[in-house]
């Protein structure tokens, strides 16, 4: 019988929120075509490290497994991605995992993301569409335009940007890239835009725009490509006119 | 505008880096560069500058203040960024990181030009002239420690004029951002030569 190839992880585990970290290796049987995840799954099968040690199984967060989710991020060889995306015959061996810095770490490399939630929550990425009554249809959205939002539309609150972004950290309140996006998202919706200002007020609030600092990892990043620094650019012009109206003008409640 | 505190002091901190602090260090350099065409009009130019009326109100509104604000404000800028050049070393990244380090540097090079040109000359001291910068930047340590401390503030007026565009949403486009960057590398080399040349005037006579 041939000699069977192996694949080996190097994990950054940790049992509990507050608990301190370790490694641990791992050695898998190797399969054509793996993903990062399918070899957590293996290990999951069979936890025993390298030495031959039994441990627990290794946590980690996944839902969709096509990158539409954004639940299995997790830093890959120093690269923060989604583990589901992540090609075991593309990555150098072995295969470091760790857990996103940025975020609380449950256990393992399992998360938890709620600030980015909370941030969608502070600059109001939604539509208000709901009442005691049917409002009937909104105003239609040009083509041109709804392929342009489609692009943004396509954050999948990863927590990639955040993990990237050197402002985005436990000393700092800015409430990251991801959300300012969605706000611009929101805001050039023809149904959206009537509320424009009230999400620019949320961009407004501590921790919103002026986090940034214009290092642009985030775009870089992003593994939606999505145009976040331009999104970023975009909302302090609008902030900017907003403020301007509040200041000096009369018309700032729409 | 009470209920946006942190909005407000942060879009006061990048205005005040442009105006008036860069059109002081601009002007500031330039009118020092009168060093280069002798000791003579390097005294008559620094005269003028110093005989503007209300000189001390001038000083204290245009320079001192808004100064004071935009380092007290960077210092905390500095504190809450958690520098990751390593892990992802793009050019902007860098940048990002070169502003925070120039701001320091530059804040620790004006406090003690602005005691050696200020503080000694109200102790009576010294005198604002050609040989009071002479007698500085005849000391080869202290030369250097001049051109690093021009270089370093040039960098963060040049750098931050970049950030102030684009924070202030008027450079959105990747291509404008692009071009933006290239004409503040224009800006920076453009002030950086006409500093240190003044510099080298008054450290080699030449």
């Amino acid at each position: 019988m041939a000699e069977q190839k192996t694949v080996t992880f190097i994990i950054t585990r940790q049992d509990s929120p507050d608990s301190a970290p370790y490694n641990e290796t791992f050695n898998v049987p190797y399969r054509k075509n793996m993903n990062v995840i399918s070899g957590l799954m293996e290990i999951r099968k069979n936890p025993i490290t390298a030495k031959g040690e039994k441990t627990t199984p290794v946590a980690w967060d996944m839902n969709c497994l096509e990158e539409v989710c954004g639940a299995c991020s997790m830093v890959i060889n120093g690269t923060p991605r989604q583990s589901c995306a992540a090609l075991v015959d593309e990555l150098e061996q072995p295969i470091r995992l760790e857990p996103m810095s940025t975020f609380p770490v449950v256990r393992d490399l399992v998360i938890d993301r709620e600030r980015m939630f909370d941030a969608l929550k502070q600059v109001k990425a939604w539509i208000p569409i709901d009442g005691t009554y049917d409002l009937g249809p909104g105003p239609r959205m040009p083509e041109k335009k709804r392929q342009w939002a489609y692009e943004l539309s396509k954050c999948m609150t990863c927590g990639v940007c955040l993990e990237a972004c050197p402002n985005v950290n436990d000393k700092s309140n800015f409430i990251g890239p991801a959300a300012i996006s969605q706000a611009r998202l929101f805001n050039s919706h023809p149904t959206g835009e009537m509320n424009a200002s009230e999400r620019l007020e949320g961009l407004m609030e501590e921790g919103g725009l002026v986090g940034c600092g214009n290092a642009q990892n985030c775009v870089q990043v992003c593994p939606k490509g999505i145009p976040l620094t331009t999104s970023i650019a975009a909302m302090n012009r609008a902030a900017t006119v907003q403020s301007f109206k509040n200041f000096f003008g009369s018309d700032n409640a729409h | 505008m009470a209920e946006h505190r942190e909005y407000f002091y942060r879009r006061l901190h990048s205005l005040l880096g442009v105006v008036p602090i860069g059109i002081f260090l601009v002007q500031h350099l330039v009118i020092n560069h009168f060093a280069v065409y002798g000791e003579e009009s390097f005294n008559k130019a620094a005269g003028f500058m110093s005989s503007l009326p209300f000189m001390l109100a001038l000083e204290i509104f245009i320079i001192y203040l808004p100064i004071l604000f935009h380092a007290i404000l960077g210092v905390y800028i500095v504190f809450v960024a958690k520098n990751n050049v390593k892990r992802y070393g793009f050019l902007r990244n860098w940048l990002f990181f070169l502003q925070r380090i120039t701001g320091i540097v530059t804040l620790v090079f004006i406090a003690w030009h602005v005691f050696e040109t200020r503080v000694q000359v109200a102790l009576g001291n010294a005198s604002v002239d050609y040989s009071l910068m002479e007698g500085i930047l005849d000391n080869p340590v202290m030369f250097w420690f001049y051109v690093i401390g021009v270089l370093s503030a040039v960098f963060h007026f040049a750098n931050g004029l970049w950030g102030f565009l684009v924070s202030w949403g008027i450079a959105q486009s990747p291509r404008s951002q692009k071009i933006v960057t290239y004409a503040t590398i224009l800006v920076f080399l453009v002030v950086s030569y006409i500093g240190i040349r003044t510099l080298i005037t008054f450290a080699y006579g030449v």
